[in-house]
């Protein structure tokens, strides 16, 4: 979708201000968000495209001007409300009101303390690569209105294929509950210019992590 | 409060400001109560998580990585080919899960990582994303200006360079090998790796000089 999360080469935002010595979190509750967010997606309630799609569909003003973890935060709740593992009136009451929706697993102690890893997102292929290294490729003109990993700056464009990373699930289909939908994943490389225009720096290459769906030969 | 009490301007945007906090907490506690109680969560565990990107997971387990690839160039090729399986056999670095990509600065290219379309960080080496990181002015700057964002953080690079920026889109997560500075010969990968800071693992900033750091 064409919201406002999908900021690349957008002006007005100002300069870049680090925080010196900054905490992992600056409130007690953002961890709590945090790894509430992490056990939910270890018991499989849902995906992680899911909480970036119900993040992209907070209202713009609404994403421009809460804090981040606040974020998390309004995506959760969309999606517990919206998959059923709480209600409204739960949420008003502060207390489960309801049976619970069976979940596949549950986030022990036990297995945070064995250490927890990213999980793979590789899948297992459907057709042969359509691409290798080297080919050029034009990135689609596609705008759809539901979750997609191609950003607007870097759709109809000329560019390269530079690695090809394996077959991974989908994020347009995995939001949309269509599945893992497995494709293949490149690093495609464009040339400044050729996104910019010609007064870009010359110097800058950009590369994004494209699926195959979103490429056609050039 | 006693001091404010007839500036009322100033009052009440303190009770605004505070009550937005306070209601934020509340809820966020009160989601954790609903979801304990319905059997999903284990407090314990949310503690736990808490603990490790508070004490165990930061930048100090890919400035390891980043010593041991510059004084083991059999490690560097590795990490370079499969930063995954490479950083695997650290051990004592930390685990990492799928999908790790090292990029590696040179004198003709200079690597910088950003997530515009949220906030994708490499977590596993890195820890958690500094602010600015996840915020719109890097986001929406770091693929259209990267020099500008650059200087931002004080750092300018030749004329001549390339610069190389990675938009992680996907899965996939970026560590910048930054180049090693000069001076360095015969350090240990202990001290090599005091010079190796957060930023230039993401590629905003370079690793610092021997003469930068206390002795």
């Amino acid at each position: 979708m064409n919201g406002i999360h999908d900021m690349g080469g957008m002006e007005g935002f100002g300069k870049v201000v680090a925080e010196p010595n900054e905490p992992p979190f600056h409130e007690r509750w953002e961890g709590r968000v945090l790894a509430m967010q992490r056990a939910m997606g270890y018991a499989g309630a849902w995906h992680i495209d899911h909480s970036r799609y119900a993040q992209e569909t907070l209202p713009a003003e609404v994403y421009l001007s809460v804090s981040y973890y606040q974020r998390w935060q309004l995506a959760m709740e969309k999606n517990l409300l919206q998959r059923g593992y709480v209600t409204a009136d739960e949420l008003a009451a502060g207390h489960a009101l309801h049976p619970a929706r069976p979940l596949a697993a549950k986030l022990t102690l036990d297995v945070v303390k064995a250490g927890l890893t990213r999980s793979s997102f590789y899948r297992q292929q459907q057709a042969p690569a359509r691409f290798k290294p080297g080919d050029r490729v034009r990135t689609r003109n596609i705008n759809p209105a539901t979750h997609t990993r191609l950003p607007r700056y870097a759709r109809d464009k000329l560019g390269v294929v530079e690695r090809l990373h394996g077959c991974h699930a989908y994020p347009d289909s995995v939001a949309c509950d269509r599945g893992d939908d497995p494709q293949w994943l490149y690093t495609v490389v464009f040339d400044g210019p050729e996104i910019w225009g010609p007064d870009c720096d010359p110097t800058l290459k950009v590369s994004i992590e494209a699926f195959e769906p979103y490429l056609d030969p050039a | 409060m006693t001091d404010n009490k007839h500036d009322h301007h100033h009052h009440d945007h303190h009770e605004d400001h505070g009550s937005e906090l306070s209601e934020t907490q509340l809820r966020v506690r009160a989601l954790e109560t609903i979801l304990t109680e319905k059997g999903y969560l284990d407090p314990a565990a949310l503690d736990a998580i808490v603990e490790t990107y508070e004490t165990k997971v930061g930048p100090r387990n890919g400035a390891a990585v980043v010593a041991k690839a510059w004084s083991d160039s059999a490690f560097r090729q590795a990490l370079l080919s499969d930063a995954t399986r490479a950083v695997a056999t650290l051990g004592h670095v930390s685990r990492v899960g799928d999908h790790l990509v090292a990029v590696e600065n040179t004198p003709q290219r200079h690597n910088m990582i950003v997530c515009t379309l949220c906030s994708c960080y490499p977590w596993e080496v890195l820890g958690l994303p500094p602010v600015w990181y996840k915020s719109a002015p890097y986001r929406s700057r770091a693929v259209k200006d990267p020099r500008g964002v650059l200087a931002d953080f004080g750092v300018e690079l030749p004329k001549d360079t390339e610069i190389r920026v990675w938009d992680s889109t996907a899965e996939t997560r970026f560590l910048v090998l930054p180049m090693r500075p000069a001076g360095t010969d015969g350090w240990s990968e202990q001290r090599l790796a005091g010079l190796v800071t957060r930023d230039s693992m993401i590629g905003t900033g370079l690793a610092r000089n021997p003469s930068e750091v206390a002795q």
